[in-house]
């Protein structure tokens, strides 16, 4: 018992994180109808972003370790948020009204870029981090097996939890919000009525990866290292969290990241963690098939 | 980009602004990603800045966008139009001549200075020369079946180069390192293989495969266990190799083929990962990350290649050399290579052929006129895969060793690289890309230049993936249908109505 709730606990944090990522392929889904294969790399350049910035930070001589954190936090997310749009700018506006295949060709390249760039700047080897935030709190023991809440666990759940009510602010009750959701509909539409669609998709992509530089900070506290690569299997993993919480939809996407944080975490705690990446791989295949549109998706039509 | 062309300092001032705007964006993308880097050292990370190559770097980003502003963008006479004009048949403005003739003249005058800009200036000179042969040749023969004489001589010249090379290094020794380059052409035509196979999948049937190393490994991995635990020889494997591939393509196509093509690119992305990690830890069968090593070589009609016993050189009567099997290696990627593209090229008049390129160009419109869209996919996943799964065989041959560190994500966007820039369905295209890529790359290696410019420990093999990025953005984004865009559509209406370049255009949005 104590051992499934610390797993519990575990499978909450890591599907936090998971669920900030896939909320940016969600919104990007939604709005343009495509898969940005390059968000997983732009998670993976903001915790690089963060980690400079706070070895940055630090060596600048300022040791009050919550201020660091937040100023850490905008920097990164202000820089990473410029990486998504110069994404959008460079590979995916030109090719708006190109073949199908095209945006997502250029996606992958640019996955390929990201990821190669990160390397060759800041070399192959993993990045190691002494850890920030320390200590935690024993919320149960049971014959000898404490149960664990750490703080780094407290402050990834409260900040996803956080960001998740102010995103949906946003998208329920801004103008912007407004627009994104016309775009969404109908793209011709809310033109002819005023909207800026390309301003609109430009600042979808900026707010994905804004959310996606939190992850990265949070994914480079929680784990302590990061390397180039990070990128390509937390991205495969929100993708599918954003599909199985239904694409297109926000509280989808986090319910989604939940679901496949416990899913890895159970299945390293309970059977092989060699093959913990096949069980999460393994449910997008599951979901695709048996439930295509999702748990809070709509099931999509193909208009002619 | 399209606005009317205004006075002068109108003009300047718009490129200014621009640029400085694109400086700026550069700064905040590299300050950090770039401007420093992490260094290992005794008390954890430490940080290295690197402040020159920050300012190279957002210099480069205002003086290239300042320039491409006033010379390219914002006028009616954009300057890279004598370069593109070079490459059509329209004549020759008085213009265009000046501007190709001081472009050749100041990089023939850089290249005495400096002995860096000896490479840029190479680069120009090979341009305008093929220009300028290109156009002679039009000229000249207008009509000539071009594609087919590049084939035909392509092949030729595959028949003949290593018997010549080789026969032409014994009788004269002189020195031509036929080893190597007879190495660097086996693994050229390896990725032709790959490249022709998931040429089927991506550039005909419009399928996107992120996943196409799966079926490389699943070949390599089914030919290394058939022949180590069963002692089959590598012909009587190689069928069962392909028919393994096309078995786990039709296994990972099935549930994802209904779906829309997006699905399709993150699953396939999804089971290549799992087959990877399967081949990982299922130590007892495919020994883990060491890998299965001593996979024997194939054998010429059960002769194989060796010094001594019942072998090819005892059975001809010839001295042995280590060289006969790799020239054996490099006609058997080659037959290989041929039966792909044959294959497809009947397979392209065939009616699942014509249903595979009708998909591609609209689906809704294929499933209205009867055809079972599913069956389409999964033919064309499977006979991708099945060709995946020769080279596998192939690769795991050659090497006699594989391990899952050659399946990696990066093999399958290599692969899908060289598709894209060879031009999505273009055979011939595929071909030459190959071998500018892998061949080209091995040939950058080796140019002095380079050196010159980024330093003597400068390794072009670093930048390879990043440039094979580069290359995929900007040809999607400049020339879809790539390099090669003039793609022959595999029907045309009697009466045109348009180019036949204008048809093969897909339309849809």
């Amino acid at each position: 018992m104590a051992y499934f709730l610390q797993q519990l606990v575990n499978g909450i944090a890591l599907g936090s994180i998971y669920g900030l990522i896939a909320i940016g392929y969600t919104m990007v889904y939604g709005i343009i109808g495509m898969i940005n294969f390059a968000h997983g790399d732009i998670f993976m350049v903001g915790a690089f972003i963060a980690l400079i910035a706070f070895l940055l930070i630090m060596s600048l001589g300022l040791t009050l370790v919550p201020l660091a954190l937040v100023l850490v936090l905008i920097v990164a997310m202000l820089l990473t948020a410029m990486w998504g749009w110069t994404v959008e700018r460079i590979a995916y506006r030109p090719l708006r009204e190109s073949f199908r295949l095209a945006p997502l060709i250029t996606a992958i390249g640019m996955s390929i870029i990201l990821q190669n760039f990160i390397q060759v700047a800041q070399g192959a080897r993993v990045k190691p981090l002494q850890p920030v935030v320390t200590g935690g709190y024993q919320i149960f023991n049971a014959g000898g097996f404490a149960v664990n809440l750490s703080n780094i666990q407290i402050l990834i759940v409260l900040t996803t939890v956080v960001l998740m009510g102010v995103f949906s602010l946003i998208i329920t009750r801004t103008a912007l919000g407004r627009a994104q959701r016309a775009c969404e509909q109908d793209r011709m539409m809310a033109a002819l009525s005023g909207v800026n669609v390309d301003r609109t998709i430009s600042l979808t992509f900026v707010m994905g990866a804004a959310l996606a530089a939190v992850a990265g900070l949070l994914y480079l506290l929680y784990y302590g290292v990061i390397d180039f690569f990070i990128g390509f299997v937390a991205g495969i993993k929100a993708f599918t969290a954003a599909v199985l919480g239904g694409i297109g939809s926000l509280p989808g996407a986090m319910l989604g990241g939940l679901i496949i944080g416990l899913i890895e975490t159970f299945w390293s705690a309970y059977f092989t963690i060699e093959y913990k990446d096949v069980a999460a791989f393994s449910m997008l295949a599951v979901v695709l098939i048996f439930f295509p549109s999702g748990l809070l998706g709509r099931p999509e039509v193909e208009k002619v | 980009m399209n606005e009317p062309v205004k006075s002068l300092s109108h003009r300047l001032e718009a490129a200014l602004l621009d640029a400085l705007l694109a400086a700026y964006v550069a700064f905040a993308l590299f300050c950090l990603t770039l401007g420093f880097k992490t260094v290992d050292s005794v008390g954890g990370l430490t940080l290295q800045s690197r402040p020159v190559l920050l300012a190279a770097v957002v210099g480069a980003v205002f003086v290239g966008r300042l320039l491409l502003n006033l010379f390219v963008w914002q006028t009616d006479r954009p300057l890279t139009e004598p370069f593109a004009r070079l490459f059509t048949s329209e004549p020759l403005s008085r213009r265009d001549l000046f501007v190709l003739g001081a472009v050749a003249l100041l990089s023939a005058l850089a290249s005495l200075v400096s002995p860096a800009a000896r490479l840029v200036a190479g680069g120009v000179f090979a341009f305008l020369i093929v220009g300028a042969i290109r156009r002679a040749i039009l000229h000249f023969f207008p009509n000539l079946p071009y594609a087919r004489i590049f084939t035909v001589g392509g092949i030729a010249f595959a028949v003949l180069f290593p018997i010549t090379s080789y026969l032409l290094e014994k009788a004269f020794h002189l020195g031509l390192p036929v080893r190597y380059l007879l190495d660097l052409s086996i693994v050229v035509l390896t990725y032709m293989m790959l490249g022709s196979g998931l040429n089927i999948v991506v550039g005909l049937a419009g399928l996107l495969d992120l996943g196409y190393v799966a079926f490389y490994a699943v070949g390599a991995y089914s030919f290394a266990i058939l022949a180590m635990d069963f002692g089959w020889s590598f012909w009587m494997c190689l069928p069962f190799a392909g028919l393994l591939a096309a078995l786990w393509g039709c296994t990972v196509g099935l549930p994802v083929l209904r779906l829309r093509g997006d699905y399709l690119a993150i699953v396939t992305l999804a089971f290549a990962e799992i087959v990877r990690i399967v081949l990982l830890n299922w130590t007892n069968v495919t020994n883990g990350p060491n890998g299965i090593s001593g996979i024997p070589k194939p054998t010429f009609f059960g002769l194989p290649f060796g010094a001594s016993g019942e072998t090819f050189s005892a059975f001809f009567g010839l001295r042995y050399d280590p060289l006969h099997a790799i020239i054996f290696l490099y006609y058997v990627i080659f037959l290989l290579v041929i039966i792909t593209n044959l294959v497809t090229l009947r397979l392209r008049r065939l009616p699942i052929g014509r249903a595979w390129e009708a998909m591609r160009e609209d689906e809704i419109a294929c499933r209205s006129l009867g055809i079972n869209t599913t069956i389409t996919k999964l033919t064309a996943f499977a006979t991708g895969a099945m060709f995946g799964g020769f080279a596998g065989a192939f690769f795991a041959t050659r090497q006699g060793f594989i391990s899952p560190e050659s399946f990696t994500f990066m093999e399958s966007a290599t692969i899908l690289a060289i598709v894209v820039l060879g031009g999505l369905g273009s055979q011939l295209g595929v071909a030459l890309a190959a071998i500018v890529m892998i061949g080209g790359f091995e040939a950058l290696r080796h140019t002095q230049g380079l050196k010159v410019i980024f330093g003597p420990d400068f390794d072009p093999a670093l930048y390879r993936m990043l440039l094979f990025g580069i290359a995929m953005v900007v040809i999607m984004v400049w020339r879809p249908r790539g390099i090669i865009s003039s793609r022959t559509p595999s029907i045309v209406l009697e009466r045109q109505r348009g180019s036949p370049r204008f048809l093969a255009k897909e339309r849809r949005a």
